[in-house]
């Protein structure tokens, strides 16, 4: 809970990791890998407030003691959601997994939530998985990555038929926010590992399933803009953009914001802070203190009002989870529609 | 004009393909070294040792193939620095080979050429959209910018790169040819110019963002270089 100039936020955190990336953990042969993943994250972190920045070694492993503080005390953070990211081909005993992460769950039933993962290329055994995962841990969501390696693969594409399958498990099992990372990546090499067409094709094809895209596409936010613009279940995931943006590029932040709301609209984007890449703090604080610049190059960007921030800083996402938000945070329920909806079927002459 | 700054201006030709930028403006080079007998070598760093091979790749071979044609040069050696694919990179750009030859079995060149024209056709959308909202704020109409012809547009960087990557995706672009065009190459019409250029400022958005991104991870990638240096690790 956030409160400032007398207006509260209800602040739920779409995107947190709890990851162990210290050598101990390398897979024997893959170290330059995994150590590449972890200074590349490194080198986000100080795209924050350099008072923010931590040492690498505290970077790689940190303790529920941090993140308890770092998260739930200083960050406001009334509800925090895990993306499980696995990555076990460089990590011994993953990089952040369902099992970790639901440890900590445990301990803050009602404080945090964790989202497990599926990959089609595990075929038979993965459905049979995701369905006693889905038991075991009451999954309202799954994190996936169509970038990971697995087995000699490079990655796979939603739109493959497997996938479907998998797809149409989710919704047996009640699993309805999938969430997909689009963004920032190393791997494959062959492939453009940002295209969101996949997420187009799937979002129609399973019209009662949430599909967030992670990172908004970055860097190929025009992609996701586009395609967003056309599919009502597709929501814009915010880590990365405030994260990476708003302290050390505020006029591209700007832009950015302006655009997501012209073509997504407030009511489908989610704040989340990536942590431990960046700490929820700076951004729950920077973000509310925010306002578009008055130059004339913002000025047909549609204005974020309170309201608007208090959607993006939880209330969008609390209704995504089923979080119950007391009456004090909530506000007037009003229809937004995004801005950009009547131009959709332009887009595609782009 | 000496060798070296024969070499320099040449690489300032080169353009990271994701950004639309020359690597020479980004910071990317690094070195550039001409030995007195002519051979060339050059360094390049990227804002992070995991940027993205396939756009790694086409820097370094761009590099090289813009040198080569230069007079007087010897020997060319390019080589992608602290780099997590360097190595394969390297040694295929030092053989003359494509991207392929680098990651045997991981890739093909047509999917890289796919992805190098994807990228000229979003950086021309978004080069005309600078181009494009300079004239309308200059109190130009939407029907006389869509009536401009090449020989119309203004002498400047923009301009000229616009028409670079006309020639090199294959749209016509003599002096009668239209100023402004669908990334297809078709002309823009009067009343699709609005909207077009509410997607093209987006675009051009997207890759002004990233370029931006780039730049502080390499400004961070050098402050943490240096710092390591000087306690000496």
């Amino acid at each position: 809970m956030y409160s400032h100039n007398g207006d509260t936020f209800f602040v739920v955190d779409g995107h947190l990791h709890f990851w162990d990336a210290s050598p101990a953990n390398w897979v024997s042969g893959q170290e330059q890998y995994a150590k590449g993943w972890i200074e590349c994250f490194h080198a986000y972190m100080g795209l924050g407030p350099e008072e923010t920045h931590w040492p690498l070694e505290k970077f790689q492993k940190y303790s529920e003691d941090d993140f308890v503080k770092d998260v739930f005390e200083d960050g406001y953070v009334d509800v925090g959601i895990f993306q499980s990211t696995y990555l076990k081909e460089w990590y011994r005993d993953g990089f952040n997994t369902l099992e970790k992460n639901s440890q900590l769950v445990e301990k803050y039933p009602d404080r945090l939530i964790a989202n497990g993962r599926w990959d089609p290329r595990e075929g038979e055994a993965g459905l049979k998985q995701l369905e006693e995962d889905a038991k075991r841990y009451n999954l309202q969501g799954v994190k996936l990555y169509t970038a990971e390696w697995y087995q000699g693969s490079r990655g796979w594409s939603l739109k493959e038929p497997e996938s479907q399958r998998f797809l149409e498990k989710c919704q047996a099992l009640g699993i309805k926010n999938i969430h997909v990372h689009k963004g920032p990546t190393i791997w494959p090499l062959d492939k453009d590992a940002f295209d969101v067409s996949d997420v187009d094709y799937v979002a129609t094809n399973f019209p009662e399933l949430n599909f967030i895209v992670e990172h908004v596409g970055l860097p190929r936010i025009e992609d996701f803009c586009f395609m967003a613009t056309q599919e009502p279940n597709v929501y814009a995931g915010l880590a990365v953009v405030i994260g990476g943006l708003m302290h050390a590029r505020p006029r591209f932040f700007a832009k950015v914001m302006g655009e997501l709301l012209f073509w997504v609209g407030e009511d489908k984007m989610l704040w989340a802070s990536d942590y431990a890449i960046w700490e929820p703090r700076w951004q729950v604080e920077g973000f509310v203190d925010w306002t578009s610049p008055e130059d004339v190059e913002f000025s047909d960007y549609p204005r974020l009002t309170t309201d608007g921030k208090k959607k993006i800083l939880g209330l969008n996402a609390a209704k995504l989870y089923g979080i119950d938000v007391p009456d004090e945070f909530q506000i007037p329920d009003e229809a937004g529609e995004p801005a950009a909806r009547e131009d959709a079927q332009l887009v595609d002459s782009a | 004009m000496n060798t070296r700054a024969r070499v320099l201006e040449a690489l300032s030709e080169v353009h990271d393909p994701e950004l639309d930028e020359p690597i020479t403006s980004l910071g990317f080079v690094t070195s550039c070294e001409v030995s007195p007998s002519g051979d060339v070598e050059i360094l390049l760093r990227l804002p992070t040792p995991q940027c993205a091979p396939n756009f790694a790749y086409l820097m370094a071979a761009d590099a090289r193939n813009v040198v080569r044609r230069l007079p007087d040069v010897g020997r060319i050696e390019v080589r992608l620095e602290d780099h997590y694919t360097g190595k394969e990179i390297n040694a295929a750009i030092a053989r003359g080979e494509g991207f392929a030859a680098a990651f045997p079995g991981e890739t093909d060149d047509d999917q890289l050429d796919a992805l190098r024209e994807l990228f000229q056709r979003k950086a021309l959308v978004a080069r005309q959209a600078r181009l494009c909202e300079a004239l309308l704020a200059d109190g130009a109409t939407p029907v006389q910018v869509t009536a401009l012809r090449v020989a119309d547009l203004p002498d400047d960087g923009d301009a000229r790169r616009c028409l670079e990557l006309r020639g090199q995706l294959g749209i016509g672009c003599d002096p009668n040819a239209p100023a402004f065009v669908a990334p297809n190459g078709e002309p823009l019409a009067a009343d699709e110019l609005t909207l077009w250029l509410r997607k093209a400022r987006l675009v051009r958005t997207s890759l002004e963002v990233n370029g931006s991104i780039c730049r502080s991870l390499l400004q961070i990638r050098s402050r943490r270089g240096a710092e390591l240096e000087e306690v000496g690790t």
